[in-house]
């Protein structure tokens, strides 16, 4: 099966700022993404849980989005001018995709 | 002083507080109980619905005078105004930086819807009525605090605090504002007979509700304050007791001065002691992100929610009944 290289962008960042990540990615071209919900976690600003959430405060998202290598700079600087100031972690992997096209 | 303690101890053993507690004694004993957060929104749109809807109903068959539009407006001033007060309290009380502080100081002069519920529904256990604009009052109540909380920033801070358009339409639109503002204006619109209509739905399983929710909240309490118990100072701790008592009594004197029933008078109080939980901790990590959340939800939640619950709710009605003879 024909495989392709892509970077794998993985953004965990707070609940309250999902809206406005997603709008700076789209703005600089990265249409796809995926949004997932974080159960909980741990890390420098303390413990979080989403259960018993009664406010989107304390709350925590995971973007996810996949693309070609030679994006990855814009995606970067479009993503970092959100998440700067706030809690949250930017990572990014190797990873192959098929349909390569997609991307 | 023997009828507030009488008031208390009757409040204190309410199926409300008592869920409350549960909530609060499961979270610190690690039990693995818990709504689902999905239930709890369910809950919590139950509740603004509700109580909007109620109001507005009332509204329209006491119909509507210059004494509403004062209302808002001081409710409008008083959200702008606590946050300062709360300010300058937690600077000569605390240690707080600029920024927290300014942050605290911006709950202190929202509202919480939660507070507002449990007390109408003291209000009506005991016979009394109120204006049934005061869910409006409360509505225009949650937003004006947050822009306080920004000037002080911009004033005093160091800091530069984020205030984007974006902003502005999130606060002015919280879901929690739309809802109970809609409902508010379709229970006004259809009045009494559409009260009847769906009375089933909203009057008698009330109370039911408010007791799970307030089972969770307690369970939110209760974890906030086990996980984050080490950013609770005695003067924090103080202030967190001590700003509903100095909140109430702006709002017991905008109550007065407007000429509200005893009922009115003290949900005005009520609504002026309250610390938000919702729209400013949201709008908070937005604006301001370097301030610690766990300081501001805390105090919100963990110290002056439960104090208003059990202490504070029979001593805002104690004090109303007795300066206006109700």
């Amino acid at each position: 099966m024909q495989t392709q290289k892509a970077k794998r962008v993985e953004i965990t960042i707070e609940a309250v700022m999902e809206d406005r990540l997603t709008a700076a990615l789209i703005k600089a071209g990265v249409t796809g993404f995926t949004i997932l919900p974080v159960l909980g976690g741990s890390g420098r600003s303390g413990q979080w849980s989403r259960e018993g959430q009664v406010s989107r405060a304390g709350g925590m998202v995971s973007v996810v989005c996949i693309i070609r290598p030679e994006r990855l700079e814009t995606l970067l600087e479009a993503a970092f001018e959100v998440v700067e100031r706030h809690i949250g972690v930017v990572s990014v992997t190797d990873c192959e995709v098929l349909r390569a096209e997609r991307f | 002083m023997d009828g507030i303690l009488a008031l208390a101890a009757d409040n204190l053993l309410s199926p409300i507080i008592l869920f409350f507690a549960l909530g609060v004694a499961a979270a610190f004993a690690r039990s693995d109980l818990s709504v689902p957060e999905a239930v709890a929104k369910g809950l919590s749109i139950y509740l603004l619905f509700a109580i909007g809807f109620k109001g507005g109903a009332s509204v329209a068959s006491h119909g509507i005078d210059a004494t509403l539009v004062l209302s808002l407006v001081a409710g409008v001033v008083l959200s702008f105004l606590l946050p300062v007060v709360a300010f300058g309290l937690l600077k000569g009380m605390t240690r707080l930086s600029v920024t927290d502080a300014a942050a605290v100081a911006g709950h202190y002069g929202s509202i919480s819807i939660v507070t507002f519920v449990a007390a109408s529904s003291v209000i009506t256990s005991v016979g009394l009525s109120s204006e049934g604009y005061m869910v409006a009052v409360a509505a225009v109540m949650e937003a004006p605090a947050i822009l306080s909380a920004l000037w002080i920033i911009a004033r005093f801070g160091k800091t530069q605090a984020e205030m984007e358009e974006g902003l502005v339409r999130e606060i002015l639109l919280n879901g929690s504002i739309v809802l109970l503002v809609g409902s508010f204006v379709i229970g006004w619109i259809t009045g009494e007979e559409g009260l009847e209509m769906i009375a089933p739905f909203i009057v008698a399983p009330f109370q039911g509700v408010l007791c799970l929710f307030l089972l969770d909240m307690g369970l939110v309490a209760g974890r906030g304050l086990r996980e984050a118990r080490s950013v609770l100072t005695p003067g924090l701790f103080a202030f967190g007791v001590l700003m509903p008592l100095v909140g109430s009594a702006f709002g017991l004197a905008a109550g007065l001065l407007l000429g509200l029933s005893p009922g009115g008078v003290m949900l005005f109080m009520t609504l002026a002691a309250s610390a938000s939980y919702i729209a400013v901790p949201a709008a908070m990590r937005v604006a301001l992100p370097e301030a610690n959340p766990s300081i501001y939800l805390t105090l919100s939640l963990g110290v002056t929610f439960p104090f208003n619950l059990t202490l504070g709710i029979p001593i805002y009605l104690a004090v109303a009944r007795a300066l206006t003879g109700g």
